[in-house]
């Protein structure tokens, strides 16, 4: 090991110990997000959900992995091979990258950048090219308007969720997440001002994750299943697997902006990051099974006309509020 | 002015509505596990018809062999009754009556001709089989299993 070390040096040997770290965390996370989400729904309806596979059901979401393994992969006729082959790829190196710059506790992060809050906006922004990579790669007229759909959706949304960001960066004066957290100590800032801001970031969160009632570019009941209709078994596993830790992505920046990441009482800081995080995550699969879809004019006038114009506000306010 | 109004208003709608899925969240489950729980069948659940004990002597069935099921049924589906006379007694007793269960559309006209109330809706409703000979039932047969059992 120590050779290893002394060769490629430890920043490499820690990044790739974090790298592993954080895949396993993903898929880990995404099979749970699964049975979490199956199992709100099903309580929520009243129903019991998945229970028969291990104690509570909570083998299903393997048995669930092990059945897409198994299938077949289809590749429809006539689709651009290069860009359909590429989209599923392309959807989950980004949600990897995002993880490394998360602290879940004061010593766990991959690696501290002072600008990782650019670099989680700027990959998750990446995620819209894959899908719509995947929208126009599978030559379906319900995959690519899917895919313009959140093109557009995303577009509208990265705004204000820019913008509510922006105001807590007001706060702190840095872009690095740890100096974040730990600028939190004397309280949250959900509740120093900023919760105008949680709301908005809330909300342009759950529409980034084209989660329900903003789940236009999916839309089971329109668009059949919107940009990954064509996509078969582990091809659509990975955009499921990028989809669920998107939810988690978005949880985990709101925890580290409003709700003190892992700052709390008694238990330790990474129980206090994931408890905060999987509540968020949570709250929007609770989303999922109460709201219906908006219309599409809705949810973009909604963006445009409200949640920016508070964002703006919120900013100015917050900008004004520090000069005095 | 009343685009804050709406905003608010709206934002009372979705907390109500989160409100309701809460408390459906909480509420009881109401699936039945079938295989491993049953519900409890009501009494006007309509199976094959199955055949009465007499009150007077519970080993046989009320059934007097008249015929008028078989007359009645619009269907067809009762194929054949057959029974003897005992000893020292004035009406028939059935020894075979068979229903065709596949034609059979649970009418009831043969219990309501029956005129000594010898049919009666049973309870079953889990019957299946890959052959539909296995649904043509002798009631007779039927009825003494049940009261083996």
């Amino acid at each position: 090991m120590n050779e290893i070390i002394q060769i490629v040096g430890k920043e490499t040997v820690r990044l790739v110990i974090g790298l592993i770290g954080v895949l396993i965390l993903v898929v880990v996370n995404a099979l749970m997000l699964t049975w979490l989400e199956r199992k709100i729904s099903g309580h929520i309806q009243r129903r019991i959900g998945p229970k028969e596979v291990g104690p509570f059901g909570l083998i299903q979401p393997i048995a669930d992995g092990l059945k897409l393994l198994g299938k077949e992969i289809l590749t429809p006729a006539n689709v651009d091979k290069p860009l359909y082959f590429l989209a599923p790829v392309l959807i989950f190196i980004p949600v990897l990258v995002s993880f490394v710059v998360i602290p879940f506790d004061v010593c766990l992060q991959v690696k501290d950048i002072n600008v990782g809050i650019l670099v989680i906006l700027a990959f998750s922004s990446l995620s819209v090219l894959s899908i719509l990579l995947a929208g126009w790669g599978s030559n379906n007229k319900y995959s690519l308007i899917g895919a313009l759909r959140s093109v557009a959706q995303n577009i509208a949304y990265e705004i204000p969720l820019l913008l509510s960001l922006l105001s807590v960066i007001f706060m702190t004066n840095s872009l690095s997440l740890k100096d974040i957290v730990e600028a939190q100590r004397e309280g949250w800032f959900i509740w120093k001002w900023q919760f105008i801001a949680f709301l908005v970031y809330f909300i342009a969160g759950v529409a980034e994750t084209n989660r329900t009632p903003f789940d236009l570019p999916e839309a089971e009941s329109e668009l059949v299943a919107g940009f990954h209709t064509e996509y078969s078994g582990m091809r659509f596993a990975l955009f499921f697997l990028a989809e669920y830790t998107n939810i988690m992505i978005i949880s985990a920046v709101a925890t580290v902006f409003f709700l003190g990441g892992y700052l709390g009482p008694f238990l330790p800081g990474i129980v206090w990051f994931f408890i905060k995080t999987y509540l968020l995550v949570a709250i929007i699969m609770w989303f999922r099974w109460t709201f219906p879809r908006v219309r599409f004019d809705q949810l973009l006038n909604f963006s445009w006309k409200i949640l920016i114009p508070v964002a703006f506000m919120n900013l100015i306010a917050i900008g004004g509020f520090l000069k005095l | 002015m009343t685009n804050v109004v709406e905003i608010i208003k709206g934002a009372i709608s979705l907390i109500s509505g989160l409100c309701v899925t809460t408390k459906a969240f909480f509420s009881p489950v109401v699936t039945v596990q079938y295989p491993r729980q049953t519900v409890k069948i009501s009494p006007r659940f309509r199976g094959h018809t199955k055949l009465v004990a007499d009150e007077e002597r519970p080993e046989r069935t009320k059934c007097i062999v008249c015929g008028m099921c078989e007359r009645t049924c619009p269907s067809g589906s009762i194929k054949q009754i057959e029974g003897e006379k005992l000893e020292g007694e004035k009406k028939k007793t059935a020894t075979v009556y068979i229903l065709n269960y596949t034609t059979c559309s649970q009418c009831g006209l043969c219990v309501e001709t029956c005129p000594v109330d010898a049919l009666a809706f049973s309870a079953d409703y889990n019957v299946t089989s890959y052959m539909k000979e296995d649904f043509y039932y002798d009631l007779v047969k039927e009825f003494e299993k049940r009261k083996k059992a």
